[in-house]
């Protein structure tokens, strides 16, 4: 075997992992159909792609780090209050208006990684939690600004670039939402196929080993805790923007066990897992949206007890399986 | 005559005692098996509707549903336990969270389902509802008692833990379930009784809880959040830790609601992040 | 005369009333192939904890070349130069083996810091990650998950971990522990054909590899060193040979080169 031969499959094979699979093209192309089969559905497919990149979101910190956190809704709600505030006093533009919900979400993530870091298991769960229902008082408490249980009233979006408004069908909104989704999802993917993204995973696989071989784990879990609340953020903003109402729920605890409740029915560590959970969680809630909440969380509780005893790594981890056990045979 | 301090002290030591019955035995089944177990207060909840249950539809009285409510929770924590809980003991931390969520889910569901979603009004004997007056500060009754009860059942407890077999084989598990396992120890079994005894008490504290905190579907979550916070700042393992805690936590919530009701509800948070930045394995934690 | 590559001066640890280590002086010259050997619980396991900063000492300092690195925490040591492997696998099992040793490639080189590039815009990490496991004879296994290989495979790719942080002392924690017999002399052999620059330490139960490999030993027993030096003196010293009484007859202790 010559040496360029032998060199060159390594490069090959590693490159290969990041090219675009076409049952990814097909994903993304069925994501242009609610236009054309479901235009009055168009206002849910846009909470579906919010959901999504929410999910995306802690995916980057779960699903590939390994941190478990029951606080995440704390940066979803910075950034919807932010756009929200922003919106509120005067400024209404959309998309600086989620250039600056990131910034918002990123500087409490940046802050607040510093202590994460420095923890595992329980601790660091409960570290997340307690975070996360700080932030849900705190903003009960700070009711002139946020305004409480009321929720943030007189939001206006201004026309995205200038020309397309936000009507009630959420033909822009929806547009908006998925364009925002894809963007992210690309830097996303491409960060889970860079250095980082292979350290992350190192870090998830085995944090004890880690600074064995020289890594600066606590490093990088602070970038990527702060990469995660940005995403977060904007998810936030958007939701902001395209309902044009914040409430408390946007940062309590109800909405940060269902995000990982969405991620984990999708399969974690799998990037698509996040908008496959969001995209059935989100569409069975609204088809059983006529039920009492209590009777909704009946099922969410059945739902969680058997994918975690049938399906432990979700229905992308179900399908994966399938897939290898056919092309076995 | 005592300042009011005195009083708002003992209502938050009666608080902390409360919160102690609710979390000692999760607290010691996470330092031996370190499960996480989040459906703790389900069983808690299962007790305290249980009591509910059986003084307005059957009349009992109240002290005599509460031996009911420890064994009723104890039992059904184990069928769980044998059931579902005993596949994940070596699983992922994510997997245990999300099945004892779902289990909670479910049980808030149920809750809300059969009982309403309003709170449960308990008809406690006229003596219950008195005060004893001392040095001018009123003592409730009702807390008195649940002091003394959760003393006694404290000392029962470390007792226990110290002069029994049982307990010995309850600190060897704890401290290295490995190296007990290879001394021959049970430690499947020993866990098992544990995590019922643990439930049991849980069940109890639910019980005893309705007349402090009242009773509603939501007790689950609410009082989940704190036992999680008792167990972690205490330290996992540890029955005195989780008794300081608690009594740190009862004393802290109580008198900040009391003197800066603004600040009240997450001090209580505050308190537990600043602990856990100090100790992250709690007061006394030994994992 | 040149510092030694790794030395530690009266290093100790306790635990409360347990003495795990004590008076612990060892100098390790560049380049050599040091064996540690003792009974179990001597305290062999402990002391690469100490020495890597896993554990902290109770009393006593550690220098790499002229440097005291006994505050330093462990990924400091590493990217001195001081890496150790695991007695029980300590690997990532659901990446490829080349991702593995590329990972550690890459946090070596500090490459792992960036998320905007992507991977394969680094072939030199790549290929010198392959290069490592092609010398450990892993080349044809190098996509396979770390959890499909076979342990053999497993404790090699151990080694290819530790060799892609470029060591300037290894410490290596019974390499070949698990291993069959002829697998393990080529792991060795591996271990033997490593650069000079490089001084290794192995723990290692097995006299025959120890005798073959190393051309130091130093006898650990109950936390302390009881005696070191070349192979034909610890073979033949009275104390180590009370040691070993009842593990194996004298015989295990002779040199087998001069078999």
């Amino acid at each position: 075997m010559a040496l360029s031969e032998s060199t060159a499959a390594p490069r090959l094979y590693l490159s290969a992992q990041t090219r675009w699979r076409p049952a990814e093209i097909v994903f993304w192309l069925a994501t242009l159909l609610p236009y054309f089969l479901f235009p009055n559905y168009l206002s849910l497919a846009s909470q579906i792609a919010i959901a999504a990149l929410f999910a995306l979101s802690l995916d980057l910190i779960l699903g590939y780090a390994g941190i478990v956190s029951l606080g995440h809704a704390a940066f979803f709600g910075i950034g919807a209050y932010s756009a929200g505030l922003l919106s509120k006093y005067g400024w209404g533009e959309p998309l600086s208006g989620l250039i600056i919900a990131a910034f918002a979400a990123g500087v409490v993530g940046y802050a607040t990684s510093f202590v994460i870091c420095r923890f595992r298991h329980l601790a660091l769960i409960m570290l997340t939690l307690g975070f996360g229902l700080l932030l849900a008082e705190l903003a009960n408490t700070l009711g002139w600004l946020t305004g409480g249980m009321d929720g943030l009233q007189g939001i206006h979006t201004w026309k995205l670039l200038g020309t397309f408004a936000f009507d009630l069908y959420g033909r822009a909104a929806y547009a908006y939402a998925l364009a925002v989704l894809f963007v992210l999802f690309l830097f996303a993917r491409r960060l889970i196929h860079s250095p980082f993204g292979l350290s992350l995973r190192g870090i998830r696989e085995n944090f004890v080993r880690m600074p064995a071989i020289g890594a600066p784990s606590r490093a990088h879990i602070r970038t990527i805790y702060t990469i995660a609340a940005c995403i977060a953020g904007v998810a936030g903003a958007l939701l902001a923007q395209t309902t044009e109402t914040v409430s408390l729920d946007s940062l309590g605890f109800e909405r940060s066990a269902e995000v990982v409740v969405m991620l984990v029915l999708g399969g974690a560590g799998r990037l698509y897992g996040g908008l496959v959970g969001a995209t059935v969680y989100m569409i069975a809630r609204d088809q059983f949206s006529g039920v009492v909440p209590q009777y909704w969380y009946f099922w969410i509780g059945i739902l969680l007890v058997a994918v975690v005893v049938f399906l432990p790594n979700g229905v992308l981890g179900g399908l994966a399986q399938l897939a290898a056990h056919w092309s076995r045979k | 005559m005592l300042p009011p301090i005195f009083g708002v002290l003992f209502d938050g030591l009666a608080y902390g005692m409360l919160l102690f019955l609710l979390s000692v035995g999760q607290s010691v089944t996470l330092g031996m098996m370190n499960f996480i177990n989040l459906a703790h207060c389900s069983f808690a909840m299962l007790g305290g509707y249980l009591t509910v249950a059986l003084m307005s539809r059957y009349g009992w009285p109240f002290f005599a549903t509460l031996p009911c409510a420890f064994i009723v929770a104890a039992v059904v924590s184990v069928a769980f336990e044998r059931t579902l809980f005993r596949r994940l003991y070596r699983a992922a931390e994510l997997d245990q969270v999300l099945l004892t969520i779902g289990i909670v889910f479910i049980s808030v569901a149920v809750a809300a389902y059969v009982f309403g979603t309003d709170q449960q009004p308990l008809q406690l004997p006229p003596y219950l509802r008195s005060s004893l007056t001392f040095m001018g500060i009123r003592f409730a009754v009702y807390r008195l008692i649940l002091v003394g009860l959760a003393l006694l059942i404290t000392l029962a407890l470390v007792v226990g833990l110290e002069f029994t077999r049982f307990g010995a084989r309850v600190r060897a598990a704890v401290d290295n379930e490995r190296m007990a396992r290879g001394l021959g120890i049970d430690v499947d079994r020993t866990f098992a009784i544990t995590f019922a005894l643990g439930s049991g008490l849980a069940g109890l504290g639910g019980a005893l809880a309705i007349e402090i905190v009242g009773l509603d579907p939501s007790f689950a979550f609410t009082y989940l959040v704190y036992v999680l916070i008792v167990v972690s700042v205490g330290g996992l393992g540890s029955i005195s830790g989780s008794f300081a805690a608690a009594i740190v936590l009862g004393i802290s919530d109580v008198a900040g609601k009391y003197y800066i009701p603004q600040l009240g509800a997450f001090l209580i948070y505050l308190v537990m992040i600043n602990l856990l930045m100090w100790r992250p394995l709690g007061l006394l934690g030994k994992r | 005369m040149s510092a030694p590559a790794l030395a530690t001066r009266g290093l100790a640890k306790n635990f409360g009333s347990l003495v795990v280590a004590r008076d612990i002086d060892i100098e390790l010259p560049k380049g050599v192939r040091y064996a540690l050997i003792g009974p179990n619980g001597a305290g062999k396991t402990t002391l690469i904890n100490l020495i890597t900063g896993m554990l902290q000492p109770g009393a006593g300092r550690i220098f790499l070349d002229d440097a005291d690195i006994t505050t330093l925490p462990p990924e400091q040591r590493v990217r001195h130069g001081l890496v150790r492997t695991y007695q029980i696998n300590s690997l990532f099992p659901h990446l490829t083996a080349l991702e593995s040793v590329t990972l550690a490639v890459c946090e070596r080189t500090r490459a792992a810091r960036t998320w905007w590039r992507q991977l394969n815009a680094y072939p030199h990490e790549i290929d010198e990650a392959h290069d490592i496991l092609v010398a450990l004879k892993l080349g044809p296994v190098c996509h396979r998950l770390t959890r499909e290989l076979a342990y053999g495979q497993q404790r090699l790719l151990e080694i290819a971990l530790a060799l892609a942080t470029r060591p300037k002392v290894l410490l290596l924690d019974e390499p070949a522990a698990g291993v069959p017999r002829e697998e393990s002399r080529e792991l060795f052999a591996a271990i033997a054909g490593l650069s000079s620059d490089v001084t290794v330490l192995f723990i290692e139960h097995d006299m025959e590899l120890v005798f073959r490999f190393a051309s130091r030993i130093i006898v650990m027993v109950g936390g302390r060193v009881l005696v070191q030096g070349p192979p034909h003196e610890i073979a033949n010293d009275p104390q180590v040979r009370a040691v070993y009484l009842g593990m194996a007859p004298a015989k295990a202790l002779q040199d087998p080169r001069h078999d």
